[in-house]
């Protein structure tokens, strides 16, 4: 709709609008009732950095309220109890549902995944742009909570608790934001899928599609299949919160159990959802970066089917110490080895693609290598809690906080990684890689501090969403708090990378890592309709046809993979 | 192999896992650390070939190009899917016995009721005495037998690796066995783990261990009052002073008013109402004695006995005006002897 | 939800148009027949997406049953098996004239299509006319969801004090003498009772303590605890198990249930207004969408060559009928 007020085509062109996206039309509703799924993926884009900083600043008023010992018995805190545990409910609803879980698909995803396939949009445009402003809606409710009765629940929202007549009256605000939210990634997940059956280039297979697209399309399919049950189990909350409705609160004779079976039937799949596209995202850079064909492609295809599979069937590793019976602790602890197969598939396959490559240390890589490490330790410190006679030691401790954090925040250094990996192709500037590398250094020993003292004053027995602790875990609280400053540090250096590289930055070539997937090979930043001409699929993974030109500090092709016309 | 891995935990808290003060914290550290070997080599075999491709196969202007360009091998995939789940098995086949070992308690398990609320715990022994903190006999399988007054709770003791969850409208039960009476002024420590609110950090608690055969005296003397006569307590309750000169054998007991004042805090009373003065979700108990106070319902009562026992029993009966209807009724889960003694409290707590 | 997905249908109509031959035809997209599939994929998915919406329901609906089917079978007594049969069929009449209309647009029948768009509105109608006779039936009984139940009137001729002593007018009066306090306060005077006549010599000789039976069971007799199948030795296994107790015998519809013997109707009537009110608003969103294919209709849009929203509007009435098909006896007949 954008483009029938545009001006008339310039002679040379035919039909097709040449104009880079950016620049097809100008002023705010030109791009709020857009339908290019390019504009759409920077609107997510912008509003999930802005909710980030807001999620962040939480956390770091968490870490900051314990750099001390016993706060129970403070005069006068600062931090009072009440306003500590709604900000860890905070923090924890704002990343999980507003921030990482539509992070890469809705953001990255959006803008790269019709150009991957030589699409010129996704298959519903106008789904999509629902889905943002349900996105929009949701994060606003969540936020309006903040002035109407702000949550402490817990982003878990365990009844009763939840649901009591004294829980505060914004409970109904997240929780309806929470399902809003949902369904914008439901319809998310359905246009993704719906465009990868659908507007494939002829020729373009399903195993010449980028690995990207096959994490896409696995965490699609969970958010199709998971979603729909954290929606009814919202709904389900929202009226016993207002109708007294009965079905978790003992005192009506519901089962508090039973919602957490409910809510871990999604929200363990979320975990997927929020690190299969991730795991995507990895399969590209470090194939580019390498310069080497991505070793084991089907491996790592199929692992992420059967990651979204077996993450539907493990949800009760939540729940070993909730009351449910011995047997299903068992079956489920049994189920939940199952999934560390595919993801460690994945790692040695990345690995192996690195070995005897010719690796590149650009930004993107880093961020790729610290994903490694990351999800190294999230991955192996998982096996302690699949674990049955450990888990129940290392339950809601901060041994967990750590290890789910090493897992989710994995996905955001892949998220800052992905950003600094189509940075060139959204904006079409280059940014200075000196600062993007210091920041994801300091991104990266930030976290590390953060979170591996964690691990040891979890097992040492810290519990959780603990104001006040004893004196005995304090060295370890300090050094956490210390380490999520050293992050908020590396998050100023890469904002102001970014931001400066929009003035400033150099002019980026179409192909400036050399990917031989369909967006390095239309302009940067893409037109319009994505190519000018059309796209020819090829293995989007073999990198002979790409050779470095000096002159435009990039790569070019040596045979042309857009044809006009 | 798994005794090489019990010898390495048996350190007096390592660093990875305190104490051990119950019979299975050594066959969950011998795991724990089982699993950390196994962690530990593939983190530093992974991570060592990351630095190591980073290292040796650096893209420079000289080497543009790779210099292998295999895609595949399948041999390889197979391994290293199969073998990691061997070590998975492992895992989960060790994981599970231990859990058996901890989940199925003795027979003859000696069993101590819980009650969990915002935000106390509270203890009662087969002979009705009631604590705050936990005190078991060594030597001795112990059960708790828990429930919940109101939200979730979790019932956690790191040094024994026992957790288990406390849930409204059904009882759950955990058990251990403590080899080991604790030192003096060196507890275990008890936490709640599951979150339920506002002082939810407040929940913690210790667990001291006696040895075994000192446990019935504590038991019979921890709380004086059971086991006393009807005609006793009129006595003590009229005049405590009085009746304990009078009684030299219940030289340790408090006056009413003191032991009211402790069962302010472990009923939880505390979190809802001040001594200070100042309001909170309920009315401050500062000068309450005597004071009139004006209801919701545009009458007024006079705070007194009967006030008293009625407002605990069945709180939402006469509200006092500005205050909401959310405390929960004890009735059942307070003893009159215990009203009694809050009442000889609330006395005390003249307006300043 | 429903409306997205069929503006996505009509997103297919309105694209602007680049000089592409049919004006249906959205810019992006390269032939109808793959803007069709596309549709239809996506209606699929997004049915997917209803069903497990509902799955949720229904699993609650399954557990619950099959820890308490005294409730059950107690509640769908209260329920008019009749008025439920003639909106089965109604919505069935809907679906086939639904089907029919999809069919008259595919082969051009305008007046066809307009009448069995119209004859499936009015099915909604006379759907949601019948269900409000319904619930103002239940209302008036005082059969309200949760905290909210508070019948007046029962057939048991000993109704009258049940009424009186427990269900008291106010959710606070319900809230204090439902389950969960109960239970409390039940198994702490057990406890204490207990204690107070056996003071311990030695800790070892202390005998395992008995765990009575939940509150919810409490006002049973013996006999009829054995007859609805529960076992006292059964009850801490029971209370780990969902639900908190055990119920091996399920009663059958058979089985006359007197209101003192089922404890949490309430829970009954909180799922049946959960389930089918959330599938009303489902047909009331199936309505607009056929109140506006039909005005579609009218302005002549559709054809042979482009008929899709009507086909995928039609595939969500039929989903939505496909619910109520579940949801009648499950709720009216067993």
């Amino acid at each position: 709709m954008s483009t029938l007020n545009a001006p008339a085509a310039p002679a040379y062109a035919t039909a097709v609008d040449t104009r880079n996206y950016l620049k097809a039309s100008y002023g705010p509703v030109s791009w709020l009732l857009t339908l290019d799924h390019k504009r759409i993926g920077v609107m997510y884009l912008v509003g999930i950095s802005v909710m980030f900083l807001l999620g962040g600043i939480f956390a770091l008023l968490v870490r900051t309220t314990l750099l001390f010992a016993n706060n129970a018995e403070a005069v006068d805190p600062l931090i009072t109890a009440e306003l500590y545990n709604r900000f860890f409910t905070l923090h924890g609803a704002i990343m999980v549902f507003i921030v990482i879980i539509p992070g890469i698909p809705a953001a990255l995803g959006n803008f790269v995944l019709p150009i991957m396939l030589g699409a010129k949009d996704v298959a519903f445009p106008r789904v999509n742009l629902l889905s943002f402003y349900m996105w929009m809606l949701g994060t606003a409710l969540a936020l309006a909570s903040l002035f109407f009765g702000a949550v402490d629940t817990g982003w878990t929202f365990y009844t009763p608790y939840s649901t009591s007549e004294n829980s505060p009256s914004g409970m109904i605000l997240v929780v309806t934001g929470a399902f809003i939210l949902g369904f914008s990634s439901v319809f998310t997940g359905l246009n993704f899928i719906v465009t990868i059956h659908q507007l494939r280039r002829p020729g373009q297979t399903w195993f010449r599609l980028p690995l990207f697209l096959w994490a896409i399309y696995s965490t699609a399919v969970i958010q199709i299949l998971a979603t729909p049950v954290l929606g009814i189990t919202l709904l389900l909350l929202i009226v016993e919160k207002t109708m007294k409705m009965g079905f978790f609160n003992p005192a009506y004779g519901g089962d508090p159990v039973l919602f957490q079976h409910f809510f871990w039937f999604y929200s363990h799949p979320a975990v997927y959802i929020m690190i299969l596209p991730a795991m995507g995202v990895m399969s590209e850079i470090i194939s580019v970066f390498s310069r080497k064909h991505i070793f084991g492609y089907r491996f790592i295809a199929w692992s992420s089917v059967a990651i979204a599979l077996f993450g539907f069937i493990v949800w009760g590793h939540h729940m070993f110490t909730s009351g449910q019976s011995a047997l299903m602790n068992t079956i489920f602890s049994a189920l939940t080895f199952s999934v560390a197969v595919p993801s460690a598939i994945k790692v040695f396959n990345w690995l192996a693609t690195m070995y005897k490559g010719s690796i590149a240390l650009q930004t993107p890589m880093l961020y790729a290598l610290w994903f490694i490490w990351i999800f190294g330790i999230g991955g192996l410190t998982g096996l302690f809690l699949g674990t049955l006679a450990t888990d129940i030691h290392l339950h809601d401790t901060y041994f967990v906080v750590a290890h789910f954090h090493y897992v989710m925040a994995g996905t955001i250094f892949v998220l800052f990684g992905a950003i600094h990996y189509w940075w060139p192709k959204m904006f079409g500037r280059m940014y200075d890689e000196r600062q993007g590398a210091i920041a994801s250094i300091l991104l990266f020993i930030g976290f590390n501090l953060t979170f591996l003292p964690q691990f040891v004053m979890g097992s040492q027995g810290m519990p959780r969403r603990y104001y006040s602790y004893d004196e005995v875990y304090q060295v370890y609280h300090v050094l956490s708090s210390v380490g999520s400053y050293v992050m908020a540090a590396g998050l100023l250096v890469m904002g102001y990378c970014l931001f400066t590289s929009l003035k400033r930055g150099a002019k980026a070539p179409d192909n400036p890592w050399g990917s031989n997937s369909l967006e390095w090979h239309t302009t940067s930043p893409p037109p319009l309709e994505n190519f000018n001409g059309t796209p020819v699929a090829d293995d989007p993974y073999d990198y002979h046809n790409l050779e470095w030109d000096p002159q435009i500090q990039g790569f070019r092709s040596k045979k042309p993979m857009v044809t006009s016309g | 192999m798994s005794r090489a891995f019990t010898t390495l935990a048996q350190f007096d808290g390592t660093f990875m896992m305190p104490k051990q003060g119950s019979t299975v914290s050594a066959s969950v550290d011998s795991l724990f650390y089982f699993i950390f070997v196994i962690c530990a080599v593939f983190f530093a075999l992974i991570v060592g070939l990351m630095v190591w491709f980073m290292v040796v196969y650096r893209r420079t202007p000289q080497r543009m190009d790779p210099t292998s360009n295999v895609t595949h091998n399948t041999r390889l995939e197979l391994l290293w899917s199969v073998f990691p789940s061997l070590l998975l098995v492992l895992m989960f086949v060790w994981g599970f016995r231990v859990f058996v070992d901890m989940r199925v308690p003795p027979e003859d398990a000696y069993v101590i009721n819980v009650n969990a609320q915002q935000w106390s715990w509270a203890f009662t022994y087969p002979n009705g005495t009631e604590t705050e903190d936990l005190t078991v006999p060594a030597g001795v399988p112990i059960k708790l037998v828990m429930q919940s007054a109101d939200v979730l709770h979790s019932l956690y003791i790191p040094n024994f690796r026992v957790k288990q969850d406390v849930v409204p409208g059904r009882y759950t039960m955990v058990w251990f066995e403590a080899p080991e009476p604790t030192p003096e002024n060196k507890p275990h420590r008890l936490f709640c783990t599951e979150y339920c609110g506002k002082d939810h950090s407040n929940m913690n608690r210790n667990v001291i261990v006696l040895p075994k055969e000192d446990f019935p005296e504590w038991l019979e003397n921890a709380d004086p009052l059971i086991g006393m006569t009807p005609e006793h307590y009129q006595e003590y309750v009229a005049d405590p002073q009085a009746f304990i000169t009078a009684h030299p054998e219940y030289v340790g007991l408090m006056p009413p008013a003191v032991m009211g004042e402790r069962l302010y805090t472990k009923k939880g009373c505390v979190s809802c109402h001040t001594v200070d003065g100042k309001a909170n979700t309920g009315p401050t108990f500062q000068g309450i004695w005597g004071r009139t106070e004006e209801l919701a319902d545009g009458s007024s009562v006079k705070v007194d006995e009967n006030y008293v026992r009625e407002s605990i029993l069945n709180p939402g009966a006469k509200l006092v005006k500005g205050y909401g209807n959310v405390m929960t009724p004890y009735q059942g889960r307070i003893k009159d002897r215990e009203i009694d003694m809050l009442i000889a409290y609330l006395r005390t707590l003249a307006s300043k | 939800m429903a409306d997205a997905v069929q503006t996505s249908g009509a997103s297919a109509g309105h694209e602007g148009p680049h000089g592409h031959h049919d004006p249906n035809l959205a810019h992006h997209f390269d032939t109808m027949e793959q803007q069709f599939e596309c549709g239809k994929l996506g209606m699929w998915l997004f049915l997917a997406t209803e069903v497990l919406l509902f799955g949720g329901l229904f699993c609650w609906y399954a557990i619950w049953r099959s820890n308490h089917p005294e409730v059950f079978v107690y509640g769908a007594q209260k329920l008019d098996w009749k008025l439920g049969g003639i909106n089965t069929i109604v919505l069935l009449v809907s679906s086939f004239t639904m089907a029919w209309a999809v069919g008259c647009a595919q082969r051009g029948n305008r007046q066809g299509l307009l009448l069995g768009l119209g004859i499936t509105f009015l099915g909604g109608i006379g759907f949601m006319g019948i269900k409000s006779v319904e619930y103002t039936e239940k209302f008036s009984h005082g059969y309200y969801w949760g905290g909210s139940y508070n019948p007046t009137h029962h057939e048991e001729g000993h109704a009258a004090d049940h009424a009186d002593g427990e269900h008291a007018e106010t959710a606070d009066a319900a809230h204090a003498e439902a389950g969960a306090a109960d239970s409390h306060g039940d198994g702490h005077a057990a406890d204490s009772a207990h204690g107070e006549e056996s003071v311990a010599d030695s800790a070892g000789e202390l005998a395992p303590q008995e765990v009575r039976p939940p509150a919810a069971l409490a006002g049973l007799s013996a006999e009829r605890l054995t007859e609805l199948g529960y076992e006292p030795s059964k009850v801490l296994l029971a209370a780990e198990a969902p639900g908190g107790l055990a119920a091996s015998a399920p009663p059958t519809s058979e089985t006359k249930l007197s209101a003192e013997e089922v404890r949490n109707v309430h829970l009954f009537f909180s799922i049946y207004f959960c389930m089918t009110g959330l599938h009303g608003i489902h047909v009331l969103i199936g309505m607009a969408v056929i109140g506006w294919l039909f005005v579609r209709a009218l302005r002549g849009d559709f054809g042979p060559g482009y008929f899709e929203p009507v086909d995928l509007g039609g595939l969500y009435w039929h989903l939505v009928d496909l619910i109520w098909i579940y949801l009648f006896p499950l709720f009216y007949l067993i």
